[in-house]
């Protein structure tokens, strides 16, 4: 008993550590510049040639250091260098492999060679599989089971070391892109592009079956699409002309990979521990991961050996406050905790506590943290505002769409009469409402495919959808239900009903939306299609038989969304290009849309740089896709970050990955305005217990009452 | 010290108590036979392999070759339950049931779909679901017990009365309404313990003080009631009359006679469940951002992750079983009269 009661004592006196009673971190993390934020999935891969969703470059994005990245502050979305020393260069090649001018014409090109010089003297995270000993030999590459005993993180080893990045890292890493034992996203993209890259995985396959249980050494196979020039230098070669091959050169894919790391995380008895590359990445970039615990916290520490870049110079108009550390190097912030928040209550209320340093707002908060002026513009309410809380917002690389599927007899097709009846659909679904209810007006409706911010999105009258929109009063207005009714009615419905069978219009929604949450927003669509006497059916569905019928071509009208891989129009005009229909060619085109023209312009469209020509072009596209209405165009959303006034030089940026590195905190300010919101109210303790033992008395007289009247 | 001393009386009955455990351990293999196969079954005939290669490798630009060799890296290329192309043996052991289910008997649980170490898992969230269970079932029994023992003793007051409607009051109010109301009073109004979060060791007290209280306050009603019916049917009984008859104080009545004889419908109640107390709760642990089991196996639904559910159901599975065999020997251990055989 005296044990118990000392161990509770201690454990109390362990909590008690000097800080505030409700701070989740240590007390002596006080006063440093560490940045608390949060993750609300856990991450499923953060080895970079097997990663590709947002929650996994959220990590990896700080972590690696590929040869490009976006730059931070200018708009439209640029490409720079990161890792590269300066841009890449390219050369065209016709199919004898001989050189062509720059300006020579897309089918000419057979070949693109891209020449990337990296920044000399740029080193690796510290990591064992680094360290060497006496000898020089690498010092854990011969491990046995025994020495993994007390081993459960790379930090549980007791030396590490780093190394100098060569271009052969960045070729290793290519290759591990046709890697057979891994699960690989672009691959069939890549080997599309890439040179050799479809043969290579070939080989590596092969390779594999003659050794199923050794180490696969890809040095030992040659990849002909990239080169070794020299330490800094390397040469990537893709069929034809693709101008966005740079933007993937932005991304963890193409991020520097050293063989020696792979070789460590190979030994036998490391993957049962978790030591694996997807578990602890190791990379060259500005922090790296110190703590993995994907169910609790994961954190992220400044890579000490990464002092190759500064803080951007030049930015936009308006971004002098952005500017006051310009020069200064990176990263600015020591480290990153990022902690599991699955639940947005907690998350929302820990940040008004000052615990975490920007957050997102639910819709459930929104009213508590956002107010809209009559002019539309939104800002943080007065309470938000006396804590020093400001708003970011930007609009998202995305599009959130409802398809018809072209191959519908009902509602696709290119006849005049299906193209009438989903245009006046297109005009009766009003998604200027359905972003004011269901989105708390966090979004813009779609007048196409590409949101704004890409190239050949055109702002006001020249971008705007003339089949659901007119002009009026210097804005946009949705045409009237009597204009969508009268199209209905040349489509061979009037009044909703068909003109040859006498039956009432009725349209399916396929959609995985199901269960109280999504009633309001499927009755809200109902509401919809009822303006102009169409009944909508929708078909709610699980995940897998979705899937299933989108694959198959099995629907009517669906819900789908698209999130940009690069900031190109290509990577949203390619999701209606015939060639990528889902069904029968398992493409991107949900919607199975054809249109031989539409298809013609996109081949002209993909390869070329953005200049005139091209937009003239994609506001040809554009204007066939209105006419054709494939998809109810939905809407863009919005992002809305609030952060305390402590967070400097943060700037919504919806390309780059990599923007930790640019923040910097104020510790000092967070400090002190952290202990004035949270300090504990005791007098509901005191009040409990006292409440407690006037109970315990008030019994113990009564029972002593009531034994003194039985013996009495 | 032996439970039943060292005589031959004591020793043929631990001789049949040892068989009966050992029959109970053979009769739990065919359960878990069962119980992999039915899950087996129900995870097949929503979620194909393709389905789940579909699942893990995301929507975009995802090939039909990069599904076939998921399914190929992951044993899922093979047939479900019977391998014809297979010889002998085979037929049976090349299939997907075979490689997914033979290893767990010997607790080998594998890697999820996403290249973990299930048993690594399991190991490591373990520790932070006991830290909230085990104390919330520990004095949650104890406050539990000691106020139906008091509802008992005011038995037919207006104390009991208003501990009863105290109790209803409390069993019909939503278990996320104490997570939210706790965190809103105890965490945001008044900042006395972090709103979420852990952190090991004697670190995690103030991490887990709320959770506990939350749970405790919780299961107050429901529990109370249960254990007061209990007292009460006791304390009507011959013995408790006799010993009152005796002399005896009525609270030395209800803690060493009522209360010991109530002690089996306890045990059947309570015992089963220590056992599972591993498995951690899915609303508080995700509230509270405690890093437990409780939404490892809704994590795996979701995800189509069949390595992870199978585990987790097998060893849901062999921990109520164990719990079932705890609880018949606790009997044993509480009343004298009851034999294993």
């Amino acid at each position: 008993m005296k044990r118990l009661a000392a161990y509770l004592l201690l454990t109390l006196l362990a909590a008690c550590d000097g800080g505030l009673w409700n701070n989740p971190y240590s007390a002596a993390e006080a006063g440093k510049p560490i940045l608390y934020t949060a993750f609300t999935e856990r991450p499923k891969h953060l080895d970079p040639a097997q990663a590709y969703s947002e929650n996994e470059y959220k990590f990896l994005a700080n972590i690696y250091a590929p040869p490009l990245q976006y730059h931070y502050l200018k708009r439209p979305y640029q490409l720079v260098p990161l890792a590269a020393s300066a841009m890449p260069t390219v050369r065209y090649l016709d199919a004898q492999r001989r050189l062509l001018p720059e300006t020579a014409s897309a089918e000419k090109i057979a070949y693109s060679v891209y020449e990337i010089h990296i920044k000399p003297g740029m080193r690796f995270q510290p990591h064992p599989a680094f360290a060497r000993d006496e000898k020089g030999e690498l010092e854990y590459l011969h491990l046995t089971p025994d020495d993994l005993r007390d081993i459960h993180a790379p930090g549980d080893f007791a030396h590490s070391g780093t190394r100098i990045v060569t271009s052969g890292d960045y070729v290793n890493q290519i290759k591990r892109l046709a890697h057979p034992q891994l699960h690989l996203p672009i691959y069939g993209v890549m080997s599309e592009y890439i040179v050799g890259l479809k043969e290579y995985a070939a080989t590596l396959q092969q390779a594999l079956r003659e050794h199923p249980d050794g180490f696969l050494d890809l040095s030992a196979h040659a990849l002909p699409g990239v080169e070794v020039v020299d330490d800094t230098t390397y040469r990537i070669t893709v069929y034809g002309k693709y101008p966005q091959f740079a933007y993937w050169l932005a991304m963890p894919f193409f991020a520097p990979m050293p063989q020696e790391v792979e070789r460590f995380y190979a030994q036998a008895g490391m993957k049962e521990r978790n030591l694996t590359l997807d578990w602890w990445p190791v990379g060259s970039g500005p922090y790296y991961l110190s703590e993995n615990d994907p169910n609790r916290r994961m954190v992220l520490s400044r890579n000490p050996y990464y002092d190759s870049e500064r803080y951007p110079s030049e930015g936009e108009a308006g971004d002098a406050q952005l500017l006051a550390d310009a020069g200064k190097p990176l990263p600015l912030i020591e480290q990153v905790i990022f902690t599991l928040e699955k639940e947005t209550i907690p998350y929302w209320n820990k940040f008004l506590q000052g615990y975490y340093d920007a957050s997102g707002i639910s819709s459930d908060s929104f009213d508590q943290a956002v107010q809209v002026s009559v002019g539309g513009e939104a800002n943080v309410t007065d309470a938000m505002q006396a804590q020093g809380i400001t708003l970011s917002t930007s609009v998202a690389t995305s599009t959130m769409y409802t398809g018809f599927n072209w191959l519908d007899p009902v509602v696709g097709g290119n006849s005049e009469k299906t193209r009438k009846l989903r245009q006046a659909i297109a005009i009766a679904v009003d998604f200027e409402e359905f972003v004011s209810i269901f989105a708390n007006g966090r979004g813009i409706a779609a007048q196409s495919p590409l949101p704004p911010g890409i190239f050949g999105y055109s702002e006001g009258e020249a971008g705007m959808n003339t089949v659901v929109y007119d002009w009026s009063a210097g804005q946009s207005v949705r045409k009237s239900i009597a204009e969508a009714r009268r199209l209905l009615a040349e489509a061979g419905y009037p009044g909703g009903v068909d003109e040859k069978t006498r039956q009432p219009l009725v349209i399916n929604l396929d959609t995985t939306a199901n269960g109280v949450g999504n009633k309001s927003r499927l009755d809200w669509m109902r509401k919809q299609f009822d303006k102009i006497n169409v009944q909508l059916v929708v078909r709610s569905t699980d995940y897998n038989r979705f899937q299933d019928k989108i694959r198959r071509g099995d629907t009517q009208m669906f819900y789908f969304g698209w999130n940009a891989d690069y900031p190109d129009p290509e990577n949203f005009l390619f999701l209606l290009h015939g060639a990528q229909a889902k069904a029968g060619k398992g493409g991107e085109n949900a919607a199975n849309y054809s249109n031989p023209e539409y298809d013609s312009l996109f081949e002209q469209m993909k390869n070329m740089e953005n200049s005139p020509q091209r937009q003239a072009i994609i506001d040809k596209m554009l204007a066939i896709l209105h006419r054709d209405t494939p998809w109810l165009w939905g809407f863009h959303p919005k992002n809305y970050v609030l952060q305390h006034g402590w967070l400097h030089n943060v700037k919504p940026n919806v390309m780059a990955n990599n923007k930790l590195k640019y923040w910097r905190v104020e510790a000092g300010q967070r400090d002190p305005l952290r202990a004035g919101w949270n300090q504990p109210g005791l007098w509901p303790l005191w009040l409990g217990i006292v409440a407690l033992l006037l109970s315990a008395g008030w019994v113990w007289r009564v029972l002593r009452t009531r034994e003194n009247a039985r013996s009495g | 010290m032996s439970l039943f001393g060292n005589s031959i009386f004591a020793r043929t009955i631990r001789a049949l108590m040892i068989a009966y455990l050992i029959r109970r351990i053979l009769y739990a293999i065919p359960i878990l036979i069962g119980v992999n196969l039915l899950t087996f079954a129900l995870f097949f005939v929503v979620n194909t392999p393709d389905d789940m290669a579909r699942m893990q490798l995301g929507v975009k630009r995802v090939t039909p070759e990069a599904i076939e060799k998921w399914k190929l890296q992951r044993g899922y290329d093979k047939p479900m339950m019977i391998n014809s192309a297979a010889a002998s043996i085979g037929k049976l052991t090349d299939t997907i049931f075979w490689q997914k289910s033979a290893s767990m008997f010997v607790l080998d649980f594998g890697y999820s779909d996403d290249g973990r170490s299930i048993s690594r898992e399991i190991a490591t969230r373990m520790g932070p679901s006991l830290a909230i269970a085990l104390p919330t079932f520990l004095i949650g029994l104890i406050i539990y017990v000691s106020f139906a023992l008091l509802m008992t003793l005011f038995r037919a007051t207006a104390l009991d009365i208003a501990g009863v409607a105290l109790c209803v009051l409390l069993m019909s109010i939503s278990g996320l309404f104490y997570i939210i109301g706790g965190q809103f009073l105890i965490s945001k109004l008044w900042h006395l313990v972090p709103i979420s979060g852990y952190d090991g060791g004697l670190n995690s007290f103030k991490f887990v003080v709320l959770p506990i209280a939350i749970g405790v306050i919780g299961g107050i009603g429901s529990s109370s009631r249960w254990y007061r019916t209990i007292f009460l049917e006791e304390i009507g009984k011959d013995y408790a009359r006799t010993a009152r008859a005796k002399g005896l104080s009525e609270l030395r009545v209800l803690f060493t006679h009522v209360l010991k004889n109530a002690m089996i419908p306890i045990l059947t109640g309570v015992v089963v469940v220590i056992p599972l107390l591993f498995m951690g709760s899915l609303l508080t642990e995700s509230f509270f951002g405690i890093p437990g089991l409780g939404s490892y196996t809704i994590d795996a639904i979701n995800a189509q992750d069949f390595s992870v559910v199978r585990a987790m159901v097998f060893l849901g599975s062999l921990l109520y079983i164990v719990g079932l065999i705890l609880t018949d020997v606790s009997y044993t251990m509480v009343d004298p009269r009851v034999r294993l055989q």
